[in-house]
């Protein structure tokens, strides 16, 4: 039992450091001089001798990544060139936004897809299933950017019921801060609905055909209890495990829709430190994906361990 | 997955070709149908575009769809159909060679973590793990960024993001067929490990290999409107279905029409390969349907 998780933590960690050679390397991949790519247009001595000094540039590059690895240890991505901000505090100062817009997002997705793939399932090979299907496929093959473009023709320049973009604090006004993430939540939980929907249905088909279920209808138990109680509670279990495995696509996602509706989250903040060249920005936020995303799949292990009485033994 | 339902003609005639089942499912046909029109329109697209896909006008700005511009034209005065037509051509190639990148790295990495196990395993393994745990885009958007925004290192970086699907896919088939009894045949008449790889293992682990091409093909796509929507793809002035949303957003009030062409394109080119990779997935690959 404690071997299953030990193994798990230790693969977690060896391929957490190789993540981090990895994110290292993205540097080499600059073309020309690193210090003046980093450094930025300006050619400011001050900011090469800083990058120099940084990044050890005169030393081998395996020498590099180890300066660079004992800072990323200490939790030190170094200081962003352009806004002389600490690059792990301009990351968390972002996180509460995306971390609501995640949250509304998984609400939309949960929401939609769940009910959606047990009707699919409850009818299938009927018109409720090709609907679900369709509705699926399309929600999968729509670019959510476009999906969010259309949404604010519609809703905000169209009908103006809507802001078109922007965010508020949910501490300064919670109706204007709603608004602002009723669109963006949406276009981000559609496309993961479409998944949810998918993995609900086979699932979901898969109980209905097993033996509790039968010998709960065969107790004369109602239709109604038979579906919520038995069947749903047993598909949901590797439905809610996916949900962990979802965060990369949301945060993927979060990084176009926050572009589109202008919400100055963590998405918005790569996307602004690509187009700065604030490369130091960019490799402490890919770091900090990986090492959410391998967080999570250990925590979604130890939670379906924690579920499953099979696995205890 | 559209309509999995194995027909009963399938199984009285075993011998009926992948082609033969595949022409009996309607929505793969669509699937395939639309996107060899794509192709052709990519192809095609010096005559059938009605006007220079780069041919700016002052007189004509921002106008609506009429009868000599169909679509509309864009802020610069440029006929918006032509732009798209040219555009397909960014679209289709992104996807291809994307997903050419990733097979070229993928497949063989996945070979030998399957075929070898033990160390080499554990090494691609651990690598396949650190790269699916940055989300797909994001590890594409810092790549393009740090090798400059251009078409071609946005197909590179989809390439590498999308490796591991194809690393995972080959590895688990070639565990699925290693002990079969025509490798141990092989393997007993002495053949050398890459003839047995090349040989007897990849021809018959390429069926989900061809169906996870069709739908990479699809995620590629939009990943690379994706980049070029946020400026890391096609550079202005060449046309690409993703750049051109991104200036539409700026003429939302006025242009509407600007919006919508160039979205619609890449929905109905993704769908397409969707609904092509999963009639492809029903037909060469029954387990996973």
């Amino acid at each position: 039992m404690q071997a299953f998780l030990v193994k798990r933590l230790g693969v977690g960690l060896i391929t957490l450091w190789v993540v981090t050679v990895l994110v290292f390397s993205l540097i080499q991949l600059l073309p020309g001089d690193v210090a003046l790519a980093l450094s930025g247009e300006e050619r400011d001595p001050a900011a090469m001798a800083y990058v120099r000094e940084k990044y050890h540039l005169d030393q081998p590059v395996l020498v590099q990544y180890l300066y660079w690895m004992g800072d990323a240890l200490r939790g030190e991505f170094g200081t962003s060139l352009k806004t002389n901000l600490p690059v792990d505090d301009m990351i968390l100062s972002k996180i509460p936004v995306t971390l609501q817009l995640a949250v509304f997002s998984m609400i939309w997705a949960l929401g939609i897809g769940i009910p959606a793939g047990v009707l699919s399932a409850l009818y299938k090979s009927r018109w409720p299933d090709h609907l679900a299907n369709a509705v699926g496929l399309s929600g999968l093959s729509i670019p959510n950017f476009w999906l969010g473009i259309l949404l604010i023709l519609v809703f905000a320049v169209e009908l103006q019921w809507l802001p078109p973009g922007g965010y508020v604090p949910l501490s300064e006004d919670p109706w204007e801060n709603l608004a602002s993430m009723l669109m963006p939540s949406f276009v981000l939980g559609s496309g993961i609905a479409a998944v949810i929907m998918r993995h609900t249905r086979s699932a979901m088909l898969g109980a209905l055909g097993a033996d509790y279920v039968r010998t709960a209808r065969a107790k004369g138990l109602a239709e109604k209890v038979v579906i919520i109680k038995h069947a749903l509670r047993n598909a949901l279990m590797p439905v809610i495990t996916l949900g962990a495995l979802e965060f990369g696509q949301l945060l993927s996602g979060a990084v176009l829709t926050e572009q589109v509706f202008n919400i100055p989250g963590f998405g918005k903040l790569i996307v602004d430190a690509v187009f700065t060249r604030d490369f130091q920005v960019v490799q402490g936020a890919v770091l900090f994906t990986a090492t959410m995303y391998i967080a999570l799949n250990l925590l979604a292990d130890l939670a379906y361990y924690l579920v499953n009485p099979r696995l205890r033994g | 997955m559209v309509a999995v339902s194995v027909g009963v003609d399938d199984t009285t005639r075993p011998r009926a070709t992948a082609w033969q089942r595949l022409r009996r499912k309607p929505a793969a046909m669509v699937g395939l149908v639309v996107v060899l029109m794509f192709v052709g329109a990519a192809l095609a697209a010096p005559w059938l575009a009605p006007y220079d896909p780069l041919g700016t006008s002052w007189s004509r700005i921002r106008r609506p769809p009429s009868e000599l511009f169909w679509f509309g034209t864009d802020e610069l005065g440029r006929d918006i159909l032509s732009r798209i037509l040219y555009g397909a051509r960014a679209s289709l190639q992104a996807g291809v060679v994307s997903v050419a990148i990733a097979m070229v790295l993928g497949v063989p990495l996945g070979l030998i973590a399957g075929y070898a196990g033990g160390w080499s395993d554990h090494v691609i393994g651990r690598c396949t793990d650190a790269l699916l745990a940055c989300p797909f885009l994001i590890l594409a958007i810092a790549m393009a960024a740090f090798l400059g925004p251009s078409l071609t290192n946005a197909m590179i970086a989809i390439g590498i993001s999308a490796t591991p699907i194809f690393i995972r896919l080959t590895r688990a088939s070639v565990l699925g067929v290693k002990t079969e009894d025509y490798v141990e045949a092989a393997r007993a008449a002495g053949n050398p490990h890459w003839r047995i790889l090349v040989r007897h293992i990849l021809p018959n682990i390429l069926p989900p290999l061809i169906v996870q091409a069709t739908l990479t093909i699809a995620t590629a796509i939009i990943a690379e409107s994706a980049l070029s929507f946020l400026g890391l793809g096609q550079q202005p002035p060449n046309p690409s279905w993703g750049s051109m949303l991104n200036t539409a957003r700026s003429f939302m009030s006025q242009a509407p029409h600007m919006a919508v062409w160039p979205g619609l394109a890449i929905c109905v080119v993704v769908l397409a390969f969707n609904l092509l990779g999963d009639g492809l997935r029903d037909v060469l690959d029954p387990k996973d349907g």
